[in-house]
């Protein structure tokens, strides 16, 4: 899994055996051990360590809930009490899933905005970004499958709501749309067959998650990864070996991770969820405001954005499917950003324009998610529109258009003297 | 360029101020009932616990009072001398179930079982069954209460919550205010505020037939009559405080608090242990990465 050549020397006659036939540890070796890695990582990489803990995490803990959880739309919700009440230690297992799908939210995002500062998505790592977002993708899925699962009303109108939204196809073409909102239902509402079908689903995804994330760790250390400076690794005392220094700052990072998580899944296991998800779906009683978890809000917001006009302009019938066709497309217009961002330079530290509009396109998000949580009514609205244009605008104009007019600051010769200036040419020397 | 990116600012900054104007003005227009407000709560926060005695009197004022119309069916009788709930002794609850008015349905595996004469037969409570409440079903319930359900109570403190509706700008202040203290007692507030918010109507509003106004409530109007009200309890029921509204709303919204998260007290006992490893184990790992860094420069 690894673009250089391992170091690793079998020590024992049983390792010798092993490397002979199948050489899983020198395989591990050459990928966690001696692999190189920039010698300058912030702390901001320690989160692909602290994503893949999460994925663990959120698989060992849903194998134990799956054990007591029913899914079934008579006994779910009953069997989520039963889980939090009679079970040793469910409230725990149930509190770390439900907050831990939080945390790899929170986790994934700091990831993709870290990924959007150093440009870790230009070349050679077209490729190991376009598997995170599919990645990104799968996991919204699953968060999306999982929510369904406990059957409150919140799960039940938060399904409904959302496979509505394929309907819009009808637009295109009279009876696709509703045609694929029945095939995902498996009837003409959703019921307790959609629940079934969405448990089988919400267990297989995590494990085809699993599977793109060794393809994107594969592609990691294929392609080396990126660092603050953007540079690649040029000479020897560019780089350490990954252990012990990259994994020992990882570790820090992880518990320093694990602190706010503890705080959430201890102290605030309903806060990032929504009371109305402590009552028992039911069809006939439709809740005041749906709305989805925290990590979707912003895409709620874009999708709302289109009502039967966008800042002025009527779309009548169409509206809807614009607003799918946005909420998706604000997702997958990540895919092409390494083709999008034309600037040479990697990292927004040498780039002074660019560095402005990242951060008005990460306020833009929290912006949308905010909006995402109010009622679509009113001013609400306006400023959900305008933020939506604002959102496209980052990726369709400021990113092509800053790479070609913007003069970078002037780029250190390498990642050592960026790292320790004057004295770099005695320690390139020494190597 | 920059004369350009100075202008595009200005006006950035005149549009800005002007939307933000109507965004004052529209939150200043949009309706709200009273304010909620927040309660002082043992068991609130990052380190509150359940006070026994109060869970104790709160299940007296659900005993006497609630529990003539609303059910508690995800509490089983056991859960009240559990460790961090009411605590009462075990020959207590036994004695309490086996008195308990609304009986067990006996069941079989095909549903129902049927005496003699076609009578559906019950059988008092033991400790392992749930509280039930007085109706069969939410059919004879609504007979029975003009067409109004009453929700069973178990989870009823998590399922409701207060919303907030501040200015964008304190919002996030407010959050983090809220994660830092672990705030997590919306619903709580809300039940207290209810419990205590029947008042007369305001000259302009009609309440309908069968209801009562109540300012906590959404819609200002709900069918369950004020269910406290002074002395409704009084020392020859059990309860040992001066009997006030007050003090039985606060009594009974914390005991439903504890039935909707009977696993309170052990989630923050566990959690301080935890924070305090993590909060070690970070500081080693991080003096240890220091020194293995340390060679590098």
């Amino acid at each position: 899994m690894s673009g250089h050549a391992s170091t690793y020397e079998p020590k024992s006659r049983w390792g010798k055996w092993w490397d002979e036939r199948l050489p899983i540890a020198r395989l591990m070796h050459g990928s966690f051990v001696d692999f190189p890695t920039p010698r300058n990582l912030n702390y901001l990489w320690t989160f692909g360590g602290i994503l893949s803990f999460c994925l663990v995490a959120q698989i060992v803990t849903g194998i134990v809930l799956a054990m007591h959880y029913q899914p079934s739309d008579v006994a779910a919700f009953n069997s989520i009490e039963h889980i939090r009440r009679d079970v040793n230690f469910g409230w725990m297992m149930r509190n770390f899933h439900a907050v831990g799908a939080s945390m790899f939210f929170i986790a994934v995002y700091i990831h993709i905005f870290r990924g959007l500062y150093y440009g870790s998505y230009k070349a050679p790592r077209e490729v190991l970004w376009i598997l995170g977002v599919i990645i990104l993708l799968l996991m919204m899925a699953s968060a999306f499958l999982g929510y369904t699962l406990p059957w409150g009303q919140m799960s039940f109108w938060g399904v409904t709501v959302i496979t509505n939204l394929f309907s819009a196809l009808d637009t295109i073409w009279a009876g696709l749309g509703t045609s694929i909102v029945e095939w995902l239902w498996g009837g003409y509402s959703v019921s307790g067959v959609t629940l079934n079908r969405f448990f089988s689903l919400h267990y297989l995804l995590p494990f085809v998650l699993t599977g793109v994330v060794v393809l994107h760790i594969w592609a990691l250390h294929t392609a080396g990864q990126n660092n603050p400076t953007g540079l690649d690794i040029k000479q020897p005392s560019d780089a350490v070996p990954m252990h012990p220094y990259a994994t020992s700052k990882d570790v820090v990072g992880m518990f320093m991770f694990l602190i706010v998580f503890a705080w959430f899944a201890f102290f605030l296991p309903d806060y990032l969820g929504h009371a109305d998800n402590y009552i028992e779906a039911n069809p006939l009683v439709t809740p005041p405001h749906i709305v989805p978890e925290w990590y979707f809000l912003p895409f709620y917001a874009i999708l709302r954005a289109f009502t039967g006009s966008f800042l002025g302009i009527p779309l009548g019938s169409f509206a809807k499917l614009f607003g799918v066709l946005a909420m998706f497309g604000s997702i997958l217009v990540l895919a092409f950003v390494p083709w999008l961002d034309t600037s040479r330079v990697r990292s927004a530290k040498y780039r002074p324009i660019f560095k402005w509009f990242f951060w008005a396109f990460a306020f833009t998000c929290v912006a949308l998610g905010y909006l995402g949580s109010k009622p679509a009514e009113g001013v609400y609205v306006m400023w959900a529109q305008i933020f939506t244009v604002l959102y496209f605008l980052f990726f369709f104009v400021a990113m092509p258009v800053i790479g070609l007019i913007e003069t970078p600051k002037k780029l250190p010769k390498s990642i050592t003297e960026a790292v320790l200036g004057d004295r770099a040419a005695a320690v390139s020397a020494k190597h | 360029m920059r004369v350009m990116m100075k202008f595009i600012s200005a006006r950035a900054a005149v549009v800005t101020g002007a939307l933000l104007i109507s965004t004052a003005a529209f939150a200043a227009t949009s309706g709200h009932g009273p304010e909620i407000q927040r309660q002082q709560w043992p068991f609130a926060g990052f380190k509150g616990q359940f006070d026994k005695n109060q869970l104790q009197r709160g299940f007296l004022v659900y005993k006497e009072v609630c529990s003539s119309c609303h059910g508690m069916k995800r509490l089983n009788f056991r859960n009240l001398s559990q460790p961090g709930g009411p605590e009462f002794a075990e020959a207590a609850v036994k004695e309490l179930a086996a008195g308990w008015p609304n009986q067990i349905p006996e069941m079989n595996d095909a549903g129902e079982i049927a005496g003699k004469g076609g009578e559906l037969l019950k059988r008092a409570a033991r400790p392992s069954d749930p509280i039930l409440g007085p109706y069969a079903n939410d059919a004879a319930a609504r007979a029975a209460q003009n067409g109004a359900l009453p929700p069973d109570l178990t989870l009823i403190a998590k399922a409701r919550s207060v919303e907030r509706d501040p200015h964008w700008l304190v919002h996030p202040l407010l959050m983090l205010g809220d994660i830092f203290r672990g705030y997590q007692e919306g619903g709580a507030d809300y039940l207290y505020a209810l419990l205590t918010g029947y008042t007369d109507a305001p000259a302009d509003v009609k309440v309908n037939d069968g209801m009562y106004y109540n300012g906590a409530f959404p819609g200002h109007q709900l069918a369950m009559p004020p269910p406290l009200s002074d002395d409704r309890l009084t020392e020859k029921d059990g309860y040992k405080l001066p009997p006030t509204v007050d003090n039985m709303a606060r009594d009974v919204t914390a005991f439903l608090s504890w039935t909707a998260d009977p696993s309170l007290n052990q989630r923050k006992r566990i959690g301080w242990q935890v924070m305090l490893y993590l909060l070690v184990t970070t500081l080693l790992l991080y003096l240890g990465k220091k020194r293995i860094w340390s060679k590098l420069h």
